[in-house]
């Protein structure tokens, strides 16, 4: 068990690492840098040659990367070019409207999904059809598009919820209750946004799991014994079908942050993903890898949780005994 | 292939499919013809959906701020959208059944190195990475293509390397073996012609993704530019009169759901006809 999760460990770091040096200099060869931007068309190139060579930006780039990995490795961030803030203060904003976001959605996706797919496979075939339609339909659905109709009729046409940002312009001035409910109500549309896409895809996964395990001998025994059809779903199917469905919850993490970058950018969202957007328009070399790095960390370790929770959930992978169990 | 003629799933997305492929192919018959084509721009921006402008022309969709033809951009936007995603799938697909079929079928360090890269590619978040291809070169749709394939061939390698590694040491494959076939012969004559029936199923998935990938890019403007409607950049347009002319962004978004919902159906369609009967509980 100790020798899984080192190796796990190790492979998830060897994903970083990589994901940081693919970024580093992918970031580098794009056309236009910072320091053009930072002074304007109007530059001379001594200027400009000056500027680049008081940010490093002249070196070899082995020998930036090599300092970078270094200085980043320390805890020295450095500062965004285009700003002049600390890249730490600015992701420290960032990262928690992300999470919270991303992680709200994603936990409110699967109970809904989990639940949806249960009642396909409970319910008779034209529920069961019924929400099929439905869930291919949430699947299709862009999530930047279905965050502007949301917009269009939530916030123009009925005028109850804000279309943008996290907090209102009083939020300063708002205290305890009042200031929870303006955040809430900040996040109600994104949050939905993404939640609705999210349940397409994981109600019409949990069916697919479920169904699978519906066919399997122990669940004929349970229906024999006199349960319920719900019974069977909760206790036997459900419990079984949930080894799959967590396992996509890791692998999904990259997708939903994808998501979130379009969704944060729909809804003016201050979070990760609206972050590195501006920060690759303005070739922000040290936020834009600040960013990549904290976003690869939090996938990989999400995948970690996730095959935590398909070990806590299923004694066979616990207890290392899958390849010889049914 | 008869549970899937029989399919109603695979029936709707098909005729979707087929009437919006049709629409682009032959868009300078049913529409005015020119995407970007402005009249007087005061008297014909803002038509609401089936409005006549001064000079009785209508307009089935409106107008957007430029007084353009929704219906006409869209049609158009059909050729640019489909046309992408159809041909990113299919570099994605090039590229993931040659990474599979050599990984699986060749074993030894150019498996661990191909299935490592594999798995590497696949814990990156794509946005990311299309983001920084994206602002690599000048945004065009043939850069949007490239993007999406290099970054979408993941899964379907790893289909095909489950494949051919499980087609390999059927007796079929085996026998030609004994007869002496080489092992590329092997491959590309007895292993790859039995794998790639789910990969077909990961293409129609796949262009349903792609569309919107394209879509998404184009709306965070590193995609397909404007004045070329795509649907994504016409979201985006949209964007900013959702509260005097919702139609302009309203039309785009529906027809790419539309599109994406066929693909998937036809996808599940293929694939539940491709698997044995199971039966229903």
């Amino acid at each position: 068990m100790v020798a899984t999760v080192a190796r796990r460990a190790l492979a998830g770091l060897a994903v970083v690492v990589g994901a940081v040096t693919l970024t580093f200099f992918l970031v580098r060869l794009a056309p236009g840098d910072p320091v053009e931007r930072l002074l304007g068309p109007q530059a001379t190139a001594a200027q400009l040659a000056a500027q680049r060579h008081a940010l490093g930006l002249d070196r070899p780039l082995p020998a930036q990367y090599g300092s970078w990995l270094a200085r980043f490795a320390r805890g020295d961030w450095g500062r965004s070019i285009a700003t002049g803030r600390p890249v730490r203060a600015l992701l420290g904003e960032a990262v928690p409207a992300t999470v919270e976001l991303v992680g709200l959605s994603l936990v409110l996706s699967y109970l809904l999904g989990i639940a949806v797919g249960a009642l396909q496979v409970t319910a008779g075939p034209r529920v069961d059809a019924a929400l099929s339609v439905t869930t291919v339909t949430l699947f299709a659905l862009p999530g930047y598009w279905l965050g502007l109709m949301l917009v269009m009729a939530f916030t123009y046409w009925a005028g109850w919820l804000p279309a943008f940002g996290a907090a209102g312009l009083d939020a300063d001035v708002l205290t305890g209750w009042s200031r929870r409910i303006d955040e809430l109500r900040h996040l109600a549309l994104p949050l939905t946004t993404l939640t609705l896409i999210g349940v397409g895809g994981t109600a019409r996964f949990a069916r697919g799991a479920m169904r699978d395990v519906r066919s399997q001998p122990f669940v004929q025994t349970a229906q024999a014994k006199g349960l319920s059809p719900w019974q069977v779903t909760r206790r036997h199917v459900a419990r079984n079908a949930l080894i799959p469905v967590i396992t996509l919850l890791g692998l999904s993490l990259p997708a939903l942050f994808s998501s979130a970058v379009l969704v944060e950018a729909v809804f003016a969202w201050p979070g990760m993903g609206r972050r590195l957007v501006e920060a690759v328009q303005a070739r922000d070399y040290p936020v834009v890898m600040a960013a990549t790095t904290v976003s690869a960390i939090l996938v990989v370790l999400g995948n970690l949780l996730a095959d935590a929770g398909v070990a806590w959930i299923d004694p066979r992978v616990r207890h290392g005994t899958r390849e010889g169990g049914p | 292939m008869k549970r899937l003629l029989r399919s109603r799933r695979a029936a709707f997305g098909a005729a979707v499919l087929a009437l919006v492929a049709l629409g682009a192919a032959l868009a300078p018959l049913v529409s005015s013809g020119d995407p970007a084509g402005q009249r007087d721009i005061v008297l014909t921006r803002f038509l609401p959906p089936l409005a006549t402008d001064g000079r009785g022309a209508f307009h089935a969709l409106g107008t957007d701020r430029f007084g353009r033809d929704v219906w006409t951009r869209l049609v158009y936007g059909a050729r640019v959208s489909l046309g992408v995603g159809g041909l990113a799938v299919l570099l994605s697909i090039a590229i993931g059944v040659a990474v599979g079929a050599v990984a699986g079928h060749w074993g030894g360090p150019v498996r661990t190195l191909l299935l490592g890269i594999t798995d590497f590619a696949l814990a990156l978040p794509r946005v990311v990475l299309l983001l920084l291809l994206a602002a690599l070169w000048r945004p065009n749709a043939t850069l949007v293509i490239v993007v999406l394939g290099v970054t979408g061939w993941m899964s379907v390698a790893r289909l095909v390397y489950g494949e051919v590694r499980s087609l390999g040491v059927r007796p079929f494959v085996e026998g030609a073996r004994a007869l002496g076939a080489s092992r590329s012969r092997v491959l590309g004559r007895h292993i790859l012609p039995n794998a790639l029936t789910p990969v077909i199923v990961a293409a129609a998935l796949g262009v349903g993704n792609a569309i919107m990938l394209e879509a998404g890019l184009s709306f965070l403007g590193l995609g397909v530019q404007p004045p070329t409607p795509s649907w994504g950049n016409m979201i985006a347009s949209g964007r900013d009169t959702l509260v005097n002319a919702p139609w302009v962004a309203t039309a785009p978004g529906v027809a790419l759901v539309l599109v994406v919902v066929a693909c998937t159906l036809l996808g599940d369609a293929v694939q539940d006809a491709l698997q044995p009967v199971r039966t229903r509980p």
